[in-house]
């Protein structure tokens, strides 16, 4: 492993313990493949497949089959008769084909990092909440506060998402297919979301900071969130996380809806309250 | 946070005691207080079904003032009385627990001077008084209270649920859902989530003549859609008022003696989970309900903020 280099918090002693999630140690060469791992990680290998009938087994039960298929070095794992179930696939910090054939109830695919995951079928509330990498692809609809405070990865929903999408989020890219519901972004924080259909009211409130892309309609803007000049460079993006997404309507770029962040909230300048009421 | 669960056949009778039971015990980690079931069956010869108890359910874990059960037996005997001075038919009489009971009615009069009679005796409560609705509700889980009241079996073409999570009232059966929409036979609503102005709305309604049974927020809705419906309002536009009138987080669920119809709040701050097809519509908290009764993959969606939806069975 390479040494790590002096950083301020290396020398305010927050690094006295090796950390090496790829989002924990930013200042690293990214070149350096050998950082891209966790202590108790393992090597698999994606041609080594496996299934698990999740069919009468409960959720933290398929989990712990899931970690040690892996530590077996199974790099591809099918889970069969999810059945709605919550929280399956939660933690997995690994390399990872996860399919999913089926629905996962709430919470699922929380929490990873690396992993590349397929559901054939809808999730609930608060899929891949959490997730540092990796990318998880949902074919049909999914519940509310997908892709809660995200770190990063690709978050695709190929049908419509409740309410909240994206809340919190603070880097990756959610990509959804339909439509979304109320507060869309709400205190996003970094980040990108890209709804192809209509969106609810409240859009993008209280955002900090990232971009939201809006095909259809938008009900209503929330505080502070406003419309940007989409640019060229916008496009090219765009088009390239389609590819991405897998997702292959036709789509009119020209037509997407641009939300920045109007930066007008308490910590973007040093108002005093009644003045910041009037700057909003 | 409780757990709300329903289901309708669209001109099918089937073994909705039994979806429901399914449906709500999948649903006990959200609500293991207390459990409740309006189920809405073939009736008894159009004359009414009235569910009532006179006293509560005092076991473990139970928030009610413990009584001698001796007391129900006097009890019953003035609600007989009561029922025949009302000028009411009394045909047929089950005693379902020491403290609940079951009978078949036959009535001309106003269901409310019936209603206010019968609960004039102390610690008396309807839970349901109508033609096909028959609302029981009791402390455990849909297992338990589904068995000790035999509803494995009971036939009929929907039915709505809840299973509580007790937070702003005790445990006990009156604090329990679903809630009779009182004094209009064959309402009932179950919610799941916050008002936050219930008191605003209960004290417009009480001057207004409508009675609450406790203090749990959920029975405003009930009250809330029976005086809409008293001033002949119809069930989805009550509804959708309901909306604005309420504040706080809900999504809740309310079904007369055809119909089965869901409302979510502005915020869409709690969870409704919904699978439509053209034979049944089946809805919960939480999709792991739906799949108790259809295993099978099925395609489900959220509905999204402040969305109304009425069914007719």
């Amino acid at each position: 492993m390479a040494s790590i280099k002096k950083h301020k918090s290396a020398e305010m002693g927050l690094h006295d313990e090796v950390l090496t999630g790829r989002t924990q140690q930013v200042f690293f060469n990214p070149e350096e493949g050998e950082n891209f791992f966790y202590h108790d990680s393992y090597k698999v290998d994606f041609n080594k497949r496996t299934e698990i009938d999740a069919n009468n087994i409960e959720c933290i039960d398929i989990n712990r089959k899931i970690n040690e298929l892996m530590a077996k070095g199974y790099g591809t794992i099918v889970i069969k008769n999810p059945g709605s179930k919550h929280s399956i696939g939660v933690g997995i910090l690994n390399k990872l084909n996860l399919i999913i054939e089926g629905s996962l109830g709430y919470f699922g695919i929380g929490s990873v990092d690396g992993p590349v995951v397929r559901i054939s079928g809808r999730v609930g509330w608060s899929c891949a909440e959490n997730m540092m990498a990796g990318k998880v692809v949902v074919e049909k609809n999914a519940g509310s506060c997908f892709g809660a405070a995200i770190r990063g990865g690709d978050l695709i929903c190929k049908g419509s998402v409740g309410a909240r999408s994206g809340i919190d989020m603070k880097g990756g890219t959610i990509i959804v297919g339909g439509d979304a519901g109320a507060f869309t972004g709400f205190m996003m924080q970094r980040g990108r979301i890209v709804i192809l259909g209509d969106v609810g009211p409240n859009l993008g409130d209280s955002l900090y900071d990232g971009t939201i892309f809006v095909g259809g309609s938008i009900k209503s803007l929330g505080a502070d969130a406003v419309e940007a000049e989409l640019t060229d460079l916008d496009i090219a993006w765009l088009k390239r996380k389609m590819k991405v997404a897998e997702i292959e309507k036709k789509i009119d770029y020209k037509k997407i809806t641009k939300i920045v962040s109007g930066k007008k909230l308490w910590n973007y300048d040093n108002l005093e309250p009644t003045e910041r009421k009037g700057a909003i | 946070m409780c757990g709300i669960a329903g289901i309708i056949h669209k001109g099918k009778s089937t073994n909705v005691g039994g979806e429901m039971q399914k449906m709500l015990q999948s649903l006990k980690h959200r609500g293991p207080d207390s459990t409740g079931f309006a189920l809405y069956g073939h009736g008894e010869s159009n004359n009414y079904i009235l569910r009532f108890k006179v006293g509560e359910n005092v076991k473990e874990g139970s928030s009610a003032v413990m009584e001698d059960e001796s007391i129900y037996q006097e009890r019953i005997e003035q609600v007989n009385k009561k029922i025949s001075t009302s000028g009411a038919t009394l045909h047929k009489e089950e005693q379902i627990t020491p403290y609940s009971y079951r009978y078949v009615i036959s009535y001309d009069g106003d269901l409310l001077d019936l209603a206010k009679q019968i609960e004039s005796v102390e610690m008396t409560e309807i839970l349901s008084l109508g033609k096909s609705l028959e609302l029981i509700k009791d402390i455990g889980d849909a297992s338990v209270v589904a068995d000790q009241y035999d509803l494995g079996d009971f036939a009929g073409t929907h039915g709505i649920g809840h299973t509580r999570m007790a937070t702003e009232s005790g445990v006990d059966i009156r604090s329990a859902h679903p809630y009779w929409a009182y004094p209009f036979s064959d309402v009932s609503v179950v919610h799941n989530g916050q008002l936050t102005n219930y008191w605003n709305n209960r004290r417009a309604l009480e001057k207004k003549g409508m009675r609450f049974m406790s203090t749990c927020d959920s029975e405003l809705i009930a009250v809330y859609l029976a005086d809409k419906i008293r001033n002949e309002i119809e069930l989805e536009e009550a509804m959708r008022g309901s909306l604005d009138d309420l504040d706080g987080v809900f999504t809740y669920l309310v079904a007369t003696k055809d119909k089965l119809g869901m409302a979510k709040d502005h915020m869409a701050a709690k969870p409704m989970v919904l699978y439509e097809s053209d034979d049944l519509v089946a809805l919960a908290s939480e999709e792991v309900a739906i799949r108790t009764v259809l295993p099978q993959e099925i395609d489900t969606y959220d509905p999204y903020e402040g969305e109304v939806k009425v069914w007719q069975a």
